[in-house]
């Protein structure tokens, strides 16, 4: 445990996709971050990570976007996001630019401090004492990037595992993608839709009350699907079980359900002493007092 | 064939509500992907070699002039010819010549996709020369007058009934809805087509410089018998496919069936080398190579290069699930699938593939079942940057791109706009928290709700607590 | 011309021209050393294991096995075998080997020697070597061992003897190169298993085109 001599000094890459439909994953990271002895920033100058423009070919943008990406995150010992996704394309940064462009070292130097949260938890941090309760049966799936990109399978397994009453029933094809694809849902949203009905089939036939994924473009796609079947499964990202947030309403459900569904089974709470973990330091860096969320 | 490639997403619409097609479909999904990973399983150094089938390539590749012109003076010395095809057209004809030369009436064909790139049937049937396909897939489809959807299963797009109508019109027999029935038939009716064809037409999966043979794996018997009975054997194949030795040639194939059916090996791997020899009682007096480029040396040196190690067994098609989804047809040319969708820009041009390379999710699958790590997703994202620098992309994702980006690279701005997105999309969401239609939501809310956000911004939410607690007491006092 | 052109293409692709004496030397060297890749662990046995890996694998292949003592008995096995299935006839390779064999155990079932024909029920070979690894069997073309026997008739009857067994393809080809004085055969076929397909409904249906049953005659030494 870092926390012996001098805490980690985190970034958070919020990601575009957390900061407009989904700010609880952002709270939710920098909770974990702080329970596991971090001190967390959120850089202002952080926007989208540009993997639009890059897999529709726009390379001249998404190098402006990649340039601005790392000017945002400068000196920061780590970068951390809550997506396998985006920081999956931090990584692509260095084959954006010749390696004689001066961008191209400062790409890598990005690539080897950026990690998706589950990953940099256990296997940067060794950390998997999260200390959350969670009375219920969930599903994961994982995510494309993440897991063949990133190499993330066990990780958030392995946390889930430590969150008391939870029990994981995986599913058939979790590693199937679920037909996001970011622009690729809008340019062929016939095959998206086939691929999601594919997936949400797969999650029913769990029997889990909670799907649970660590990319919101998935999440947000496969809980539109669910919602649109009258399906009675929440979506939520694995942070939100981890750092005890998931009474907070699931993703695509009414605001006033603030609270857990009425089965009770499902309800979830951070165990105590864990919410108001405080951190001193420079201006930016978290004062997150998960209290006020709840 | 009539390429389609350009209408992918009506091809695709229609395909997802056939109901014969997607039954079909579901029997790929059961079969290879599974048998696969059993295949896999059994053999520890499976990746291993994977590793070793790449950088065994990409040797071959840097060095492919010498083994090609090696392999050729081998043909050449055991009494084989070697023909060079720039294009199509030129493999058409010398085939065609070939077929004059002996005065062929009718040629039987093993399975060769290189046969459906160039169109030989078509071409043969327009001169006078009636071509008969042995592989049981490729008959049925030409009885039905199609096409493979499947490079190695060319008629998986079919069921039962299908094949149990076509045999019933063009055999003029009982209709039989067994399989073993009909396997049986076909096998008495391609008996006397075997006996009688002039010339024998097969693929190759390799070549190899260090003997000149030429090697064809099927299950069925149908290459040994297409090569072996006629008087003429050419051997239809292209400049990607020479290898060294018989030592690499193994190497390939044992991640050839495994990676392609999960056989452990298939049945019949058979090398010829050049015509019969004297002595010999049986096989071809004939034989000829035709070497086919069609782009392919175009690919050398660039990114594309790497999608010339391909092996052509099918695991990514097999495993993607927009394949899986829509079928190979959709894609509307030879090859479908993630190594179709590389493939097919370079061959018909990117104007009329464009959509192919952009139907994929980058769900990277493809890549992490290829044989010899081809990364077809970077490959397909290669062609998104053809396609957008030569202004071909749709307006409507430039703009949509070109307008996100502005924002994107000016942080201030961003925040802004997401913050009046943010608002008007809560606004839609109402109370359900989730919007049922989306104006301008690009099909997403004709399958399914878009989740309204939450709240405010991530950054309202974070600046907002950040401003109470450096000024607790104004705050609590406004 | 085309070869020029194609030659020229991919050269300019790999940024040079004609390859090098040395290149060309390196690739020439490389040809004739035939190194071996990777090998898998699973057929580096001792021979016994060997061949009792091999019978596993041609079994899960779906061919047949006859074992026998000494290839004195292959008559009289081949004979059972083909009455058992009611085929009254029997093509042979006009393999030395197969013609020394006292044949008077076939009694009225008719054996000629020549080329497979179409519409045959059965034929025999020899076979050159059994690789352990898959189960597969390696034969290859001659005056005396023509291919069509291994394609055209219904049923396959192959004899293997257990001496010929080696663990792994590239051990076969080896000695390939030697019994053959490093020519190649018109014709080399691995074989492994009868014949199949699954081209209608990825269903599998063994016997489409060539022999709908592979039997291994395989005789201890």
């Amino acid at each position: 445990m870092p926390n012996a001599e001098r805490s980690p000094q985190v970034a958070l890459f919020v990601t575009c996709l957390v900061d407009m439909f989904r700010p609880e994953i952002g709270f939710a990271s920098i909770n974990l971050l702080q329970q596991a002895g971090c001190t967390v920033a959120v850089p202002e100058r952080q926007t989208c990570c540009g993997q639009p423009a890059f897999n529709s070919g726009d390379r001249s943008s998404t190098r402006d976007i990649a340039r601005q990406t790392i000017e945002a995150f400068d000196g920061y010992e780590y970068v951390v996001g809550p997506s396998g996704s985006c920081i999956g394309m931090l990584h692509h940064y260095p084959e954006l630019f010749e390696t004689s462009d001066p961008w191209h070292a400062r790409a890598l130097d990005l690539k080897a401090r950026a990690f998706e949260i589950t990953s940099f938890l256990v296997d940067v941090l060794k950390f998997s004492a999260v200390q959350s309760e969670f009375n219920g049966q969930i599903s994961y799936h994982d995510s494309c990037a993440g897991l063949r990109e990133l190499g993330i399978k066990q990780q958030p397994r392995t946390l889930l595992g430590a969150v008391t009453g939870l029990q994981l029933n995986e599913m058939d094809e979790s590693e199937t993608c679920c037909g996001f694809g970011g622009t690729f849902c809008v340019k062929y949203p016939e095959i998206s839709n086939r691929m999601v009905e594919n997936k949400t089939a797969n999650t029913a036939a769990t029997g889990a009350g909670t799907l649970v994924g660590g990319d919101l473009g998935c999440l947000l796609n496969m809980a539109g699907k669910l919602k649109r079947q009258g399906h009675d499964i929440q979506t939520r990202h694995v942070v939100e079980i981890l750092a005890g947030t998931a009474g907070l309403a699931a993703i695509a459900e009414p605001a006033s359900g603030r609270h857990a569904k009425p089965d009770s089974s499902e309800a979830a709470r951070p165990a105590a002493g864990t919410a108001a973990k405080l951190c001193a330091g420079e201006p930016d860096s978290a004062r997150f007092d998960l209290a006020k969320q709840l | 064939m009539q390429i389609t490639s350009p209408s992918f997403k009506q091809n695709a619409r229609i395909a997802l509500k056939d109901a014969s097609l997607q039954k079909a479909l579901g029997n790929l999904k059961a079969g290879f992907p599974v048998k696969r990973a059993q295949a896999v399983a059994r053999l520890p150094e499976f990746d291993a070699l994977r590793d070793e089938a790449r950088d065994l390539k990409n040797h071959i590749l840097e060095n492919l002039d010498i083994y090609l012109e090696q392999f050729e003076s081998k043909v050449q010395q055991q009494g084989g010819h070697v023909h060079w095809c720039r294009s199509s057209d030129d493999a058409c004809k010398t085939i065609l010549d070939i077929c004059r030369q002996v005065d062929a009436k009718t040629v039987t064909k093993g399975k060769s996709m290189v046969s459906e790139e160039i169109n030989l049937n078509d071409y043969l049937e327009k001169n006078g020369v009636t071509p008969v396909e042995t592989d049981l897939g490729e008959y049925i489809l030409q009885l039905r007058g199609d096409h493979p959807s499947h490079i190695i299963a060319p008629a998986i797009h079919l069921n039962l009934e299908d094949v149990s109508e076509a045999f019933h019109q063009h055999h003029h027999r009982p209709k039989s809805d067994d399989p073993a029935v009909l396997m049986r038939e076909a096998r008495e009716m391609l008996r006397k087509q075997f006996v009688a064809a002039d010339v024998g037409i097969t693929g190759a999966n390799f070549l190899v410089a260090e003997t000149g043979s030429t090697l064809i794996v099927t299950n069925e018997g149908n290459g040994d018998l297409t090569q072996t009975l006629p008087k003429t054997h050419i051997v239809i194949t292209s400049i990607e496919k020479v290898v060294p030795t018989l030592e690499d040639m193994t190497l390939f194939l044992r991640l050839l069936a495994r990676s392609a059916t999960g056989q452990e090996f298939t049945v019949y791997n058979t090398l010829s080398s050049g015509p019969r020899r004297d002595g010999d009682q049986d096989g071809p007096e004939n034989f000829h190579v035709v070497l086919v480029d069609n782009g392919r040396s175009d690919m050398m040196g660039g990114e594309l290069q790497d999608m010339l190690r391909c092996i052509r067994c099918s695991a990514c098609m097999n495993h993607c699930p927009v394949y899986g989804a829509v079928g190979g047809h959709s894609y509307g040319w030879v090859y479908p699938g993630p190594m179709g969708s590389v493939l097919t820009p370079q061959m018909i041009g990117i104007d009329k593939a464009a959509l192919l390379p952009n139907a994929s999710t980058f769900c990277g699958k493809c890549e992490s079942v290829c044989p010899v790590h081809i990364p077809l997703p970077k490959l397909m994202r290669h062609w998104r940057e053809k396609e957008f620098e030569q202004h071909l992309s749709p307006r409507a994702v430039r703009v949509g791109i070109g307008g996100w980006a502005f924002f994107a690279k000016r942080p201030t701005l961003y925040r802004w706009l997401s913050r009046g997105s943010n608002l008007a999309l809560r606004l839609l969401g109402g109370k359900k928290g989730r919007i049922h239609r989306l104006p301008l939501g690009g099909g997403w809310t004709d399958g399914r709700d878009m989740p309204a956000p939450s709240g405010k911004t991530f950054m309202q939410q974070w600046q907002a607590q950040q401003r109470e607690q450096q000024h607790p007491r104004q705050e609590k006092k406004s | 011309m085309s070869k020029a052109e194609i030659l020229n293409n991919i050269r300019r692709g790999l940024k040079r021209g004609e390859a090098s004496a040395s290149q060309r030397a390196a690739v020439m060297a490389r040809l004739d050393a035939r190194a071996d890749n990777l090998i898998p662990r699973r057929a580096q046995l001792p021979q016994p294991e060997q061949v009792a890996l091999f019978k596993t694998m041609a079994l899960e292949a779906a061919a047949e096995l006859i074992e026998l003592d000494s290839i004195e008995q292959a008559p009289a096995a081949i004979a059972q075998w083909l009455e058992q299935h009611q085929i009254p006839e029997l093509v042979c390779a006009s393999d030395p080997a197969l013609q020394a064999l006292d044949w008077s155990a076939l009694g009225d079932i008719a054996r000629t020697q020549r080329v497979a024909q179409s519409g045959d029920l059965a034929s025999l070979t020899g076979s050159f070597a059994g690789i352990a690894e898959t189960g597969t069997l390696m034969l290859y073309s001659g005056a005396t061992s023509p291919t069509t026997l291994n394609f055209l008739p219904d049923n396959h009857l192959v004899i293997l003897h257990e001496s010929r067994i080696v663990g792994v393809y590239e051990e076969a080809w080896k000695r390939l190169r030697s019994a053959t004085d490093g020519a190649m055969p018109r014709t080399v076929n691995l074989i492994t298993g009868p014949s199949r397909s699954a081209d209608i409904e990825q269903k599998l249906q063994m016997g489409a085109h060539g022999p709908r049953t592979l039997v291994i005659l395989l005789i201890k030494n």
